[in-house]
């Protein structure tokens, strides 16, 4: 055969199997053998009450304040925290301490339908004292109760206080 | 009264009744769902009748395809209902006349005295095995060969008729051809060109500074 | 005479529940099997909250869907509303009447069986169009459009795909078409039918509006499609009738092209023996699970088709085809070649 028949004979085959490729849906069948294959995979699903992904110890989640181990909060009402804070979810009054006169907030309010969960706060707190938990499964029922107060941030502040001194502490030798 | 007169008169009510509605109803798309209720209907009676293959086709056929085609139209115009029943007393006169007029006509084409009891003999049952199909189709393609066949022949006439005049070729139309698009595969479309990276001259330690 | 008649119509009922009361089952757990389905080869659990393995999932769905308010849009026609869910369901339950489940057990053996089956399913557009229409909204309107068109179109296809299983066996009564594919695997009508095969199920797929023929509801596209404005026990009996008429099509499937209830060792020595207990339902049951399960594959794997290429599918594809093969069998039949029963 010269070249020109098998040429020919080339073309006449490549038009042929295109043909039967495209009436036995060839390309389909592939497709269903994909899908067919994940079939039997093992499944990624998390089961989100009993299990769940790991998580970092940078994670930022719901605020908390902190007190230093003799039970003294940490917070001097430097108002750092509300100056970066880029959605100006934070609110601080600040003002002497009955007892002794030291610097401390009278009120410290993060609204948490204002905050964006950036960890500014986290960062730029001199005293580490406000800081982002790993909860993030919280919900409130009456309006008004996405305001956190002082007294609930110190509280989820004692409840958590082994989980937050334990992420700082890993987290220490980067920062 | 046996079971199969109750089905009957149950079913000519509803023939009855429904082909009034076509007529009666202001709401065209609802007067076009009566009329497929009276196919219906009448399918129903034809079943009565051991037709069953006709009664099936005109299910298949009248409702399940033309009338699908006609509502389509029909929802798809806008009418405007209060125009459509002005002069309704003025064309009354005329309409009940044309009606009479009908009625007469269909009584002296398909009267008693053609179809009547004492013309025809009563429709015996046929037995069991009587496949009316196979009946249907031994006249068709014997006896009414040619006119069959010619109303077929009729028919493609028809669509090949409707099809050039509506079709004005590819004039100002953007169209795709799907082959192409089919064939169309990662070899003919895409090409990896390596690009060498530029070197830029060696900075020397003294121009840094 | 009134206590027969209720006799007659108790013994109708009867029978009717029997059918009817499994399929309705066979779909609550296919709403199920897709869900677990679709959702492992996404590489996901699927439904495992309500009860064992999430089990009892569809009776949650159907209680859910039940205590839930019927809203009737504004400007809609009350009437026709009500009526689109009804006349959807209706015909889908209906057709179950001539399917064959054994030799015997079949609840009307007509004659016109199979035209019955193509009639019933051509009514159903109605349910769609009246559903779109009645809602008064654009997008349900849009969504029957789109939708009837389809059926309509496909209808054919599957009517012509349907003549060829006529062609080869004379008949147009279920049982009588199953009968004649008697004799093991290679005597079932899937071997000459290839190609009226794969276009009666594709045709099937997009009748019963499936992915990836779903653009009825196109949900990115039109919402949801004719159902949009229901809710409730409405929008149930339209997920019941979509999921009826995917078992009844898988089991059409399975009778027109695989023998039905034959067992597949048919003629083979020892195997037929072996399972010649197994009761021809079960064969049935399998064949058409199969092919629910390829519903459900194709979901989870092809995106959905654009418009005009359903149609040109549809009419520049399968129609020629099925025509061509109708004439190829023809020859085939009358040919010395033909292999599947005499005609």
């Amino acid at each position: 055969m010269d070249k020109v028949t098998i040429l020919v004979m080339g073309g006449v085959m490549s038009k042929l199997g295109k043909f039967f490729k495209t009436f036995l849906l060839w390309e389909l069948v592939q497709g269903l053998r994909v899908t067919g294959r994940h079939l039997w995979k093992k499944k990624i699903t998390i089961q989100y009450p009993e299990e769940t992904t790991p998580m970092s110890p940078r994670f930022r989640g719901l605020h908390a304040l902190r007190r230093y181990p003799n039970g003294e909060e940490r917070c001097i009402a430097c108002k750092l925290c509300e100056a970066v804070c880029p959605a100006l979810a934070i609110t601080i009054e600040a003002g002497p301490r009955e007892q002794d006169g030291t610097r401390r907030t009278t009120l410290y309010e993060i609204d948490l339908f204002k905050c964006i969960y950036c960890g500014f706060c986290e960062e730029s707190c001199p005293v580490d004292s406000i800081v982002e938990t790993r909860v993030f499964d919280y919900h409130f029922e009456k309006r008004g109760e996405q305001i956190m107060t002082k007294a609930k941030l110190l509280a989820i502040g004692d409840k958590l206080e082994p989980q937050i001194a334990a992420d700082k502490a890993a987290d220490a030798r980067y920062r | 009264m046996s079971f199969e007169q109750i089905v009957f008169y149950g079913f000519s009510f509803m023939l009855i009744f429904s082909a009034l509605m076509v007529i009666l109803v202001k709401n065209s798309v609802k007067a076009a769902l009566f009329l497929v209720l009276c196919f219906f209907a009448s399918s129903a009676l034809w079943l009565l009748l051991e037709a069953e293959f006709l009664a099936i086709t005109l299910m298949l056929v009248y409702v399940g395809a033309v009338m699908v085609l006609f509502l389509f139209v029909v929802m798809m115009l806008d009418i405007n209902y209060s125009a459509l029943r002005q002069g309704y007393t003025k064309v009354l006169p005329i309409a009940l006349m044309v009606a009479l007029g009908f009625l007469l006509l269909l009584q002296w084409l398909v009267g008693n005295e053609h179809f009547g009891l004492n013309i025809i003999a009563e429709p015996q049952k046929h037995p069991a095995d009587y496949s009316n199909v196979r009946e249907l189709g031994r006249v068709l393609y014997t006896d009414y060969f040619y006119p069959f066949e010619l109303a077929a022949v009729i028919l493609l006439v028809a669509i090949i008729a409707a099809i050039s005049l509506t079709f004005r070729g590819k004039r100002g139309r953007k169209s795709q051809d799907i082959d192409k698009q089919v064939e169309a595969n990662k070899q003919n479309r895409l090409k990896v060109v390596k690009v060498e990276p530029v070197v830029s001259p060696k900075i020397s330690d003294g121009e840094k500074a | 005479m009134i206590m027969e008649w209720a006799l007659i119509l108790l013994d109708i009922l009867l029978k009717i529940a029997a059918i009817l009361l499994p399929v309705i089952l066979a779909v609550a757990y296919t709403t199920y099997a897709e869900r677990k389905v679709i959702g492992y080869m996404q590489l996901r659990l699927g439904p495992n909250r309500v009860g064992p393995k999430g089990l009892f999932q569809p009776f949650a769905d159907v209680i859910k869907l039940a205590m839930k308010e019927i809203v009737v849009p504004t400007g809609a026609s009350r009437s026709l509303f009500i009526l689109g869910p009804i006349l959807f369901i209706g015909p889908s339950l209906a057709a179950w009447a001539v399917m064959p489940f054994d030799a015997e057990l079949v609840l009307a053996d007509i004659d016109a069986g199979l035209l019955f089956l193509l009639a019933m399913t051509s009514i159903s557009v109605y349910g769609v169009i009246i559903a779109g229409w009645a809602s008064n909204s654009k997008y349900a309107f849009l969504g029957s459009l789109r939708s009837a068109s389809q059926i309509v179109s496909y209808e054919l296809a599957m009517g012509f795909a349907l003549v060829g299983v006529l062609m080869c066996s004379n008949s147009m009564n279920l049982g009588t078409i199953i009968e004649k594919q008697s004799g093991g695997i290679a005597s079932w009508y899937f071997i000459p039918l290839f190609p009226m095969l794969v276009v009666y199920w594709i045709s099937g797929v997009a009748e019963t509006n499936r992915a990836p023929f779903d653009l009825a509801e196109g949900e990115s596209e039109i919402v949801a499609g004719f159902h949009v404005e229901y809710a409730g026990m409405a929008f149930a009996l339209f997920f019941l009738a979509e999921y009826a008429n995917m078992i009844l099509i898988s089991c059409l499937t399975a009778v027109m092209f695989f023998g039905g209830w034959l067992s597949p060792f048919q003629g083979i020595p020892v195997l037929d023996n072996l399972t010649s207990w197994i009761p021809g339902t079960v064969w049935l049951l399998l064949k058409a699970g199969f092919f629910l399960f390829l519903f459900l594959w194709f979901r989870a794997t092809f995106p959905r088709f654009r418009y005009d290429q359903v149609m040109r599918l549809g009419w520049k594809i399968f129609i020629p085809v099925t025509i061509v093969w109708i004439v190829v069998l023809a020859v085939w039949i009358k040919s010395p070649f033909w292999l599947w029963g005499a005609s």
